[in-house]
């Protein structure tokens, strides 16, 4: 098996999950690249990406599983191929064997860009600390069964507030995405619902990195 | 600080197929462009990007030097409502400026339903409706596509239409535009120079009166114009243009597959079918050719699957050589490879077993008529015999699934025809239960009846449409007529097939009714999600139109035709005796058995028909 260690930014943030899957399938074809299929009826190409990411997100830390078929190509190769053969804004950073299993991460980085039209509020850095600095914080998830409940304080393994310029209030934290998983939108989420008068004009999010539960990078 | 359109993205659906980006799209450097074109397609991403013909004119403007060719498409209604509430005007996708920068926006037209969404869009780009509004060279608005052979309806819309393909129409258009805006002519000077392009229209040359009783007394030709416009043909399709770089859409399409056009034009002559006569004369591409753009084609955009197609594959001459070397292509690189509209002979039969794809998408069958007297009066060759003997193959194969598509209201129709499609379905039934393999999950047949529509251009153009309350009686016969549980039975409701028949054959005069139902929120006609009638009929109220002169009223044969100025090739005098056959119950044998003469032939020069 090998792993692709790519990005998502730019126009291509909006590119859903099952599309992109539908890309890579024939990006592999356009590179020359043969996947394996699986068994079964309806063969399908073997790819999977790890930690399906919301629409709109950028990252900078997407795994991509696969398997090709017939003669080995090297790594490099095959990061160059894909590179020419996707779409801007769908970037290889490097193809690698014995990835670590998936099921081993357990935290990412990310950053959530916090826009406000007119200046920051007066006092939104240490107001928006303070929040996520309380002993629980509840938060409405949704769910297949609907709309949950769900304290997202101990999720959050550390966040930062600063203020990038007037306009634009800078969120860092390392939260959990497996058993549990946080989704970075119910850090906003519960800005809007504790402190609505400092509910940002526009949010954008960015996944930055991925852990192990150590804490080490995930690869 | 993120821009606007970045921000209503999150708010919509499927925010891809409004960002551009694909793979293999064109941007090309604004300092080297002199002419930049709108290409607008009046539905949805998903519809747009699955025509074929928008994609090779794509791919030829933008070959063209100093050109530059964008796409637009019709937002969804949630994106309509965020770009209205925030002031902005529709964009075109690959440089996301707007479409009132453009020199030239010009629209494909393949379906009627979507007139309303063409004025849409020019709303929403903030352009002027009527073309005589829009003054100079800027914005001009020009249309082709099927709907083009018979334009009165956006008469006063559109500038000038360009009729029948447009390989090479396209390219004679834009070059003299690019010379018009580089010595800044007026608008009447360019249009009256585009007239005397073959194949293009202007209609504002040319003025329609009509008598008391609504129908059409003269039309005058002014300017200079030609009397008659002739649509223009590609005749060596070998050696025409064919985008085998096509953009990879990066969000799921209705027809999310590489797509190879084998042949044009049908030898079939299904009498109440606008493209079987509208697309002759037949011309055929090589299978060395195909074969080579097949395999360009899949490389180059990475599909899993390719569809060939026309309007009818199994009369395209090197169908078995075709497949033959493409079998074992598409089995080597995990291809899947498509032959839609099959007929039901032997060779499509085995041909059908080597693809299998009847496992994936089951039996289809469009016998269109009930009894064998209707179907020889709308020369529908496919009989009783052809569907039992392939449902008999089927069902002793294993499969269990078969849908069959019929029109009601077609002329002569009676309700012993309409209670065949009856008796028909209960054989193939009684087919399954004598032949069927594998009986354990039931047969499923599904059955839909649509409303027959007259289209211009056909032996049925002058035919009456049946009332609303005639079609629904019909279905409500044949429904109470099916007893089986195997049964489903979908029609479609009449108002829909109302309209097409009424936009159909229209003049001039629907353009106000048009304009009313889009300024009252008509768009997305085609979509179960948008499609008003009430907004449609009140325009027609407003406009003091009836309908019914359009549909039920029937149009007479030495009535002058709002599309009488337009020839695809078809001589009247053929359609006039195709309709009287028709009344006798006549067959007229394809193409091949015997030359009908249609007079399509006639348009080609270089080579003979091909039928």
């Amino acid at each position: 098996m090998l792993r692709a260690l790519f990005e998502k930014t730019g126009q291509a943030v909006w590119i859903s999950h099952l599309d992109l899957m539908r890309l890579f399938q024939r990006a592999f074809k356009r590179a020359g690249l043969a996947l394996t299929h699986t068994q079964g009826y309806n063969p399908r190409p073997s790819v999977s990406i790890a930690l399906p990411l919301s629409v709109g997100v950028q990252s900078h830390c997407e795994l991509l599983d696969f398997e090709l078929e017939g003669e080995a190509v090297s790594c490099q190769e095959i990061t160059e191929r894909l590179n020419g053969a996707l779409v801007d804004g769908v970037r290889i950073l490097k193809v690698y064997e014995n990835g670590d299993k998936i099921k081993n991460i357990a935290f990412l980085d990310c950053t959530m860009a916090l826009e406000y039209d007119k200046d920051i509020p007066q006092g939104a850095e240490t107001a928006i600390t303070s929040l996520f600095s309380r002993e629980n914080l509840l938060v409405e998830k949704k769910s297949k069964n609907g709309i949950t409940e769900q304290d997202i304080i101990p999720m959050i393994r550390q966040i930062t507030v600063t203020a990038k310029d007037g306009h634009c209030l800078v969120l860092n934290a390392r939260i959990c995405c497996q058993n549990p998983t946080l989704n970075p939108v119910q850090l906003s989420a519960a800005i809007a619902k504790y402190m609505p008068q400092l509910t940002p004009d526009f949010v954008t999010c960015c996944r930055k990195e991925i852990y192990t539960p150590e804490e080490t990078i995930f690869r | 600080m993120t821009e606007l359109l970045q921000r209503i993205l999150p708010t919509v659906q499927k925010p891809a197929r409004y960002t551009g980006g694909e793979f293999n799209e064109i941007k090309k450097d604004p300092v080297q462009t002199r002419v930049r074109v709108a290409f607008c397609f009046p539905d949805t991403y998903e519809i747009g990007m699955s025509n074929l013909g928008m994609r090779i004119l794509y791919g030829i403007m933008n070959g063209m030097d100093g050109v530059a060719c964008e796409r637009v498409f019709a937002p969804w209604g949630d994106m309509q409502k965020a770009i209205e509430d925030n002031d902005l005007p529709l964009w075109a996708l690959e440089s996301q400026s707007p479409v009132r920068d453009f020199d030239m926006i010009a629209f494909t037209i393949g379906y009627e339903m979507c007139y309303a969404n063409i004025l849409n869009m020019l709303r929403l780009s903030g352009i002027p409706l009527r073309s005589e509004d829009r003054q100079g060279l800027k914005n001009i608005v020009f249309a082709g596509g099927v709907c083009a052979y018979n334009p009165e309806p956006l008469a006063e819309f559109v500038d000038f239409f360009c009729l029948g393909e447009g390989e090479d129409i396209t390219v004679e258009i834009i070059t003299l535009y690019d010379k018009a805006k580089a010595e800044n002519w007026s608008k009447e000077a360019f249009l009256l120079a585009v007239s005397k392009i073959p194949g293009v229209y202007v209609p504002s040359f040319y003025r329609h009166e009509y008598n008391a009783d609504g129908t059409l007394s003269a039309i005058t030709v002014e300017n200079g114009a030609p009397s008659v416009i002739t649509k223009r043909i590609v005749e060596d399709l070998d050696n025409a243009y064919w985008p085998t770089k096509m953009i990879v859409p990066s969000t799921e399409i209705v027809h999310d597959r590489a797509n190879l056009e084998v042949f044009r034009g049908c030898i079939r002559g299904c009498r109440f079918c606008q493209a079987g006569f509208s697309c002759r004369p037949v011309r055929k591409k090589s299978p060395e050719v195909l074969y080579r753009q097949a395999v360009e084609t899949l490389e180059d955009s990475g599909h899993n699957e390719i569809t060939l197609s026309s309007l009818s594959t199994s009369d395209y001459r090197g169908l078995k050589e075709l497949t033959d070397q493409m079998i074992p292509y598409c089995e080597q690189n995990r291809v899947n490879l498509s032959v839609p509209s099959l007929r039901a002979d032997n060779f499509s039969r085995e041909l059908m077993e080597k693809l299998q794809t009847v496992r994936k998408s089951g039996l289809t069958f469009a016998p269109e008529a009930g009894t064998q007297r209707l179907r020889d009066v709308i020369n529908k060759n496919l009989s009783e015999d052809e569907i039992l003997t392939t449902c008999r193959n089927a069902f002793s194969g294993g499969w269990n699934n078969v849908k069959l598509y019929f029109m009601l209201g077609l002329p002569t129709e009676t309700d012993e025809d309409v209670l065949g499609i009856a008796e028909l379905v209960y054989k193939v039934i009684q087919t399954w239960k004598e032949h069927a393999t594998n009986k354990k999950r039931g047969l499923r047949v599904h059955v839909a009846t649509a409303y027959f529509v007259p289209k211009p251009h056909t032996p049925f153009q002058w035919e009456q449409q049946i009332t609303p309350e005639e079609y629904l009686r019909r279905c409500k016969l044949l429904k109470s007529h099916f007893y089986s549980k195997s049964i489903t039975y979908d029609y479609h409701g009449p108002d829909l097939s109302r309209l097409e028949a009424v936009f159909a054959r229209g003049d001039r005069r629907l353009g106000a009714v048009i304009a009313e139902a889009m300024k009252n929120g008509a768009k997305l006609d085609g979509w179960d999600e948008y499609f008003n009638y009430g907004i449609w009929f009140d325009a027609f109220q407003k406009c003091g139109i009836d309908p019914d002169f359009y549909t039920v009223r029937g149009y007479g044969e030495e009535e002058i035709l709002p599309w009488d100025t337009i020839n695809v090739g078809i001589d009247k005098k053929f359609l006039l005796r195709e309709r009287k056959r028709a009344y006798e119950a006549k067959i007229t044998p394809d193409c091949r058995e015997g030359c009908a003469g249609c007079g399509a032939n006639r348009l080609l020069k270089e080579v003979p028909c091909d039928a």
